[in-house]
């Protein structure tokens, strides 16, 4: 017997129980797309960078975007946040769309978004505690709640003994830590991955996936994960977590009685979709590239 | 694309880095902190250099430029012509050289750095604009301390000049002020401040444009920051000629 589980529609329950609001109204604004690219199409010059990509990320959906390099993977997180414009097409972030907002309302729009860059992209002149604070800083928050807000993201990425380093002492998987807690204050909706595990050792590769779960199912957080490596996609989109009697988070992985829903593959070739689905479905697919991707030969 | 095009980007470019900057000026945050830091890094750490600048500056001229006076028996308007080139001319484009040489790599480095480690990119994910955050507060602190840098320079470069003329041709310390405040008025005085003024919007705008839009890695860096100091002196010494004529043709007109 298999039973579906997703965790998005057990918090939806539990939060509006707790606010006494109708399942219904919350369910209508759950039913928004946290994402929504519609045939997207972007080209530099005469090369042709998206090719009418369109996809839906769901709330507390985590959407891990395959793909070579120079697929076009980065850029979909570029045109998320609004770096970057589309020649065509429609981009929609919790149901408005992006396309010519100017500066000012963009910025509104990215507070809704966590962004972790590749290598970190910590501010290197200042420090991981200053880093981390940078966004509550910028907005003028007051120093304690900003003081115990770090502390809290710091913990949850298990580097509260990080707080008083420089950014150049840490090690790349440390930088990258600091970089998801950057992300992750003021409790953004969606986060944004872009290659994060890029040039990592194993372990602290698993440990940034394990963050990724961790937001994805605790933390009901929608998220675009952008790899090339498969390690990521069979951690992603075969392990989830939960929260034991005693607090402790374990990772678990789905198998006869458990099977993920809120994780989805996209694969890009020369900036197209050539294919949308669970990973089950992409290693069952009958295509020479998505099998030498997957297998490396 | 061929360099007059390139040309005509790079100018529509740096004007909408002016437009954005002064929309920024309008709305909060203003980062006052982020301007006295920069105040501090550019304006006294450059002092050093700009009063050596100055003072062997003024020294040299008067080496020069005695003998030859002392030839005509004019040998006590030295100061008038230390004073003149001083104030006028040599003191704001030495200055603003240096400070493009020492300042402006700088800014188009560190600008360029954060380009190419996605920090600025981080900057705007994370609600932050970087025109605001990190130009505009750069361009303020050359605008207010490349005058009072040139000014440093023009009084060390009086002082070196004087150091000569007492030194080593014997000129009588009485002869030499009198000399100096004989030629100098206002109108060099507010040229004087003036064109550094000028000066320092264009070497501040110069380096966070080259550094803003640096591509190719550390190399890219490299080429931005060679850019922008050469960019920005050609500038300096071409803006200088211009604003001569400018400022000649205004006080001819207004008798100042």
């Amino acid at each position: 017997m298999s039973v579906t589980v997703d965790t998005t529609n057990g918090n939806v329950q539990d939060h509006s129980m707790a606010d006494g609001g109708s399942i219904g109204s919350i369910n209508n604004l759950r039913s928004i797309p946290a994402i929504e690219f519609r045939d997207v199409e972007l080209a530099f010059d005469d090369q042709v960078i998206l090719d009418r990509v369109s996809f839906t990320v769901r709330r507390g959906e985590t959407k891990i975007v395959l793909g070579g390099s120079g697929s076009g993977k980065s850029t979909i997180i570029n045109l998320v946040l609004g770096l970057i414009k589309p020649d065509a097409g429609e981009i929609l972030v919790d149901g408005e769309s992006i396309i010519g907002l100017d500066d000012q309302e963009l910025m509104r729009v990215r507070k809704k978004i966590g962004m972790v860059f590749q290598e970190g992209a910590l501010f290197d002149s200042l420090s991981v505690f200053e880093n981390v604070a940078y966004r509550l800083t910028e907005e003028g928050v007051d120093e304690e709640e900003i003081e115990h807000e770090v502390e809290r993201m710091l913990h949850f990425v298990d580097l509260s003994d990080a707080i008083d380093k420089m950014p150049v002492e840490l090690s790349g998987g440390m930088r990258r830590r600091v970089g998801i807690a950057r992300a992750l204050v003021g409790n953004p909706s969606i986060v944004l991955f872009d290659e994060p595990t890029a040039g990592l050792d194993p372990p602290t590769a698993r440990t940034i996936c394990e963050l990724a779960i961790k937001l994805r199912d605790l933390e009901d957080v929608s998220s675009i994960f952008v790899t090339h490596e498969m390690n990521n996609l069979e951690y992603l989109s075969s392990e989830y977590a939960i929260v034991d009697e005693k607090g402790h988070v374990h990772y678990e992985s789905e198998g006869d009685t458990l099977c993920l829903i809120n994780t989805e593959v996209i694969m890009l070739r020369d900036g197209e979709i050539i294919f949308s689905g669970t990973d089950e479905k992409l290693k069952a697919v009958n295509d020479s590239y998505i099998h030498k991707f997957i297998r490396g030969k | 694309m061929n360099p007059i095009s390139r040309f005509l980007i790079g100018l529509q470019e740096i004007g909408s880095l002016i437009g954005r900057m002064l929309r920024g000026l309008t709305k909060k945050p203003r980062y006052f902190g982020e301007i006295v830091a920069q105040m501090d890094s550019i304006g006294v750490g450059s002092l050093a250099i700009v009063i050596l600048t100055g003072f062997f500056t003024g020294g040299v001229l008067i080496l020069q430029a005695y003998p030859t006076l002392q030839y005509y028996g004019a040998q006590s308007n030295a100061g008038q012509g230390v004073a003149t080139s001083l104030i006028r001319e040599l003191g704001p484009v030495l200055t603003a050289l240096m400070v493009a040489g020492r300042v402006g790599s700088a800014i188009s480095a560190e600008l360029g750095s954060m380009v190419v480690s996605q920090q600025i990119d981080a900057m705007r994910a994370l609600g932050t604009s970087p025109v605001r955050k990190l130009v505009t507060p750069r361009v303020i602190a050359l605008v207010v301390t490349l005058p009072l840098l040139t000014v440093a320079g023009d009084m060390f470069g009086l002082f070196g000049g004087g150091i000569v003329a007492l030194q080593i041709y014997g000129l009588d310390s009485n002869v030499y002020i009198s000399s100096v405040r004989a030629g100098v008025d206002y109108q060099d005085l507010l040229g004087g401040i003036l064109k550094p003024m000028i000066f320092g919007l264009i070497i501040g705008l110069v380096a966070c444009h080259r550094g803003l839009h640096t591509t190719g890695g550390t190399v890219g860096v490299g080429r931005s920051t060679t850019d922008a100091v050469v960019v920005a002196s050609i500038t300096v010494i071409i803006a200088d000629f211009f604003l001569s004529k400018l400022l000649q043709g205004f006080f001819s007109s207004t008798m100042f």
